[in-house]
């Protein structure tokens, strides 16, 4: 097992996973279900997260990246393994416990079209979190919110409509002042961008980024495009069959990949480079 | 995996391109208004020729090659244009006689192969089905022997058991292939493909371009290959159309567009892109602000409110013309000098790629 943590920075650990199971069971029988199989979803994984930096997970569909981080955070109860948040063992706690840590803990969703309530006014989604976790209300809320409306690039004005009225990198941007409403320490962000036009894509990556600097989150960035990983993120994990096969700095990773999977992943990028990519043809078609 | 042994890419025949497509305009009755998605689309195709048209979600690309296979015909719908192949006009034929166009010399295949696959019928009865409708005389035994070649040929392993498979046991990837067999069923000339990598993973992906190419090569097969990717195009385009708001922006060869684009939208899409071989910058380049709505079009030139370099002249409409002298086929909509454009590319740093050799 590759230990993702190996190269770690100045901040300090905010997350530790270690050996991660999320097994889910396959069912057979006429009256009384048996489990005859299991899906092994994630299969004993480990990685840390330190204060302030991105980690990049990457790997195909069905690797198991999504049911990771939704392990992460208890929305999926782990198998086995132990998750620690600045130092605290979160695997195994009750809704009840954890109430205080979902304040931490945000997640930034693929779809912003199916992730927003629609019946709701985009004040209610950003500020129900603020009412539910008692951290403000009235006046205060609402200013709260406006401040928040206006630092992912949208107006106050905003306040009183519905996501319907939203293209869809405005809607990623209302997802996001979602997340960040709490202030949370650690985000994840599942596919963020990969259901955006191109040159809204560019858009939200550089807006994760300035709200990284600027309020000093940690991110778990977890996408398909590589591209796009390599960009934003410190180190990367890449995944395939539920466990993490290669692990470090994320250009080192993607100039000098060690493993064979994570060779062939990359090279079945296409280059957008016409020559480049007619040179790479030519080159794998020498090869064999 | 390779379809047919390599042969010379078939070239059109005397007369005329195989499709050609004339001042195209699709526009929609909606509740909202009237929306122009296709405005005054023209391009040719010919045999052995990959052309890409990329866009973003309401840049009028999909509409456009729905519309050559009829499939936009509907009583809120207004067409205009022509459509050509081998001459013989489309636009104006009845529904009927469109039918035996489509499969048997237009193949369409979509983004999404689950959706478009039937899924209480086997594969292999799809396919037999798609010939036999066209082909009444060919036996279903015949036609199930062509299914499995058809199969095979696309690069499915053991066609003889999979034959019998539903959509469901197919992977995304066997299943696009699938989709890919069945549009060759009939020996078309033409294939339109509409985002076919979009739902895959790149792995998958790549084969599925390799595919595609080789059926180009090996077979002469036209492609239109509709997508937002230009990481695709690069891989297996000859030509390409970039389209906005409904309206093609420039048109030129595959290394036109990359190495020497002068619509300052296609700088900001070339920009924007994230590139595994190159150094990574601190900050990606960025068009501000999102595609205009149809329904509230800008006047003038409909990329002028995103433009950094808007002029004057911008609230004219500009027209898709050849700027560059010595290249009377590389046609753009940007009424800036060629000079100009050359300088503002390069000292905006929106290119990304180097100076054209």
């Amino acid at each position: 097992m590759t230990d993702a943590g190996a190269i770690s920075a100045s901040g300090g650990p905010l997350l530790e996973v270690t050996d991660l199971v999320k097994h889910f069971p396959i069912k057979s029988g006429l009256l009384v279900d048996r489990e005859v199989d299991q899906v092994r979803a994630v299969d004993g994984i480990s990685f840390i997260v330190n204060k302030g930096e991105t980690l990049g997970l990457v790997g195909e569909s069905g690797s198991g990246k999504s049911t990771a981080c939704r392990a992460v955070l208890q929305l999926l109860k782990p198998t086995s393994g132990s998750v620690r948040f600045e130092g605290q063992e979160i695997a195994g706690m009750g809704r009840r416990e954890l109430r205080p840590l979902r304040r931490e803990m945000q997640m930034i969703f693929q779809d912003p079209y199916a992730s927003l309530n629609p019946r709701k006014r985009v004040g209610q989604i950003v500020g129900d979190q603020l009412k539910v976790q008692k951290v403000a209300s009235g006046k205060e809320l609402r200013a709260r919110v406006e401040g928040l409306l206006d630092r992912v690039g949208l107006s106050p004005e905003h306040y009183n409509r519905f996501p319907h009225e939203f293209s869809g990198g405005q809607r990623q941007r209302i997802g996001i002042a979602r997340a960040l409403a709490l202030e949370p320490k650690l985000v994840f962000c599942d596919e963020p961008v990969s259901a955006l036009d191109v040159s809204i894509q560019a858009q939200i990556v550089n807006l994760l980024d300035d709200l990284q600097d600027e309020l000093g989150l940690t991110y778990v960035f977890v996408a398909h495009d590589i591209g796009v990983v390599r960009h934003i993120s410190d180190r990367i994990a890449v995944m395939n069959q539920g466990k993490i096969i290669e692990a470090g700095d994320a250009d080192q990773v993607c100039e000098h990949p060690r493993d064979d999977y994570t060779k062939k992943l990359l090279a079945a990028v296409p280059i957008p480079d016409p020559r480049e990519s007619r040179a790479r043809r030519d080159r794998t078609a020498s090869a064999g | 995996m390779s379809v047919t042994p390599e042969t010379a890419p078939v070239t059109a025949g005397a007369g005329g391109p195989l499709l050609a497509v004339e001042n195209l305009r699709v526009g929609f009755a909606t509740e909202d208004g009237r929306v122009q998605a296709v405005d005054g689309v023209n391009f040719e195709l010919e045999a052995g020729e990959v052309l890409a048209i990329v866009g973003e979600s309401g840049s009028g690309k999909s509409v456009t090659a729905q519309t050559i296979i009829g499939l936009t015909r509907s009583p809120n719908s207004h067409i205009e244009g022509s459509v050509r192949l081998r001459g013989e006009e489309l636009t104006t034929q009845s529904e009927a006689q469109l039918q035996s166009v489509r499969g048997s010399q237009i193949a369409m295949i979509f983004q999404d192969p689950m959706t478009s696959l039937n899924p209480v019928y086997t594969v292999g009865r799809q396919i037999v089905e798609a010939i036999r409708a066209h082909h009444s005389q060919v036996g279903r035994k015949e036609a199930h022997a062509q299914a499995i070649e058809l199969l095979g040929a696309v690069g499915i392993p053991e066609p003889e058991r999979r034959v019998d498979d539903y959509p469901h046991e197919f992977s995304g990837g066997m299943r696009q292939r699938a989709m890919i067999a069945m549009g060759l069923a009939l020996e078309p000339s033409v294939l339109i493909a509409d985002e076919p990598t979009t739902a895959l993973d790149v792995t998958i992906q790549a084969q599925i371009l390799r595919l595609i190419q080789d059926l180009n090569r090996g077979r002469g097969l036209a492609t239109i290959l509709i997508t937002h990717d230009l990481g695709v195009v690069a891989e297996v385009a000859d030509r390409v159309l970039v389209m906005y708001a409904g309206k093609v922006v420039e048109q030129g060869t595959l290394d036109d567009i990359f190495y020497d684009p002068q619509h300052p939208y296609t700088w900001g899409l070339l920009g924007s892109l994230t590139r595994l071989d190159r150094p990574r910058p601190h900050r990606l380049p960025q068009i501000s602000g999102a595609p205009p709505s149809l329904l509230r079009l800008p006047s003038g030139c409909a990329f002028r409110p995103r433009c950094p370099h808007e002029f004057a002249e911008c609230k004219e409409v500009p027209g898709l013309l050849p700027r560059l002298p010595e290249d009377p086929n590389h046609l753009d909509r940007c009424q800036l000098t060629p000079e100009q454009k050359r300088r503002l590319r390069e000292v905006e740093g929106r290119i990304g790629l180097e100076e054209p050799a």
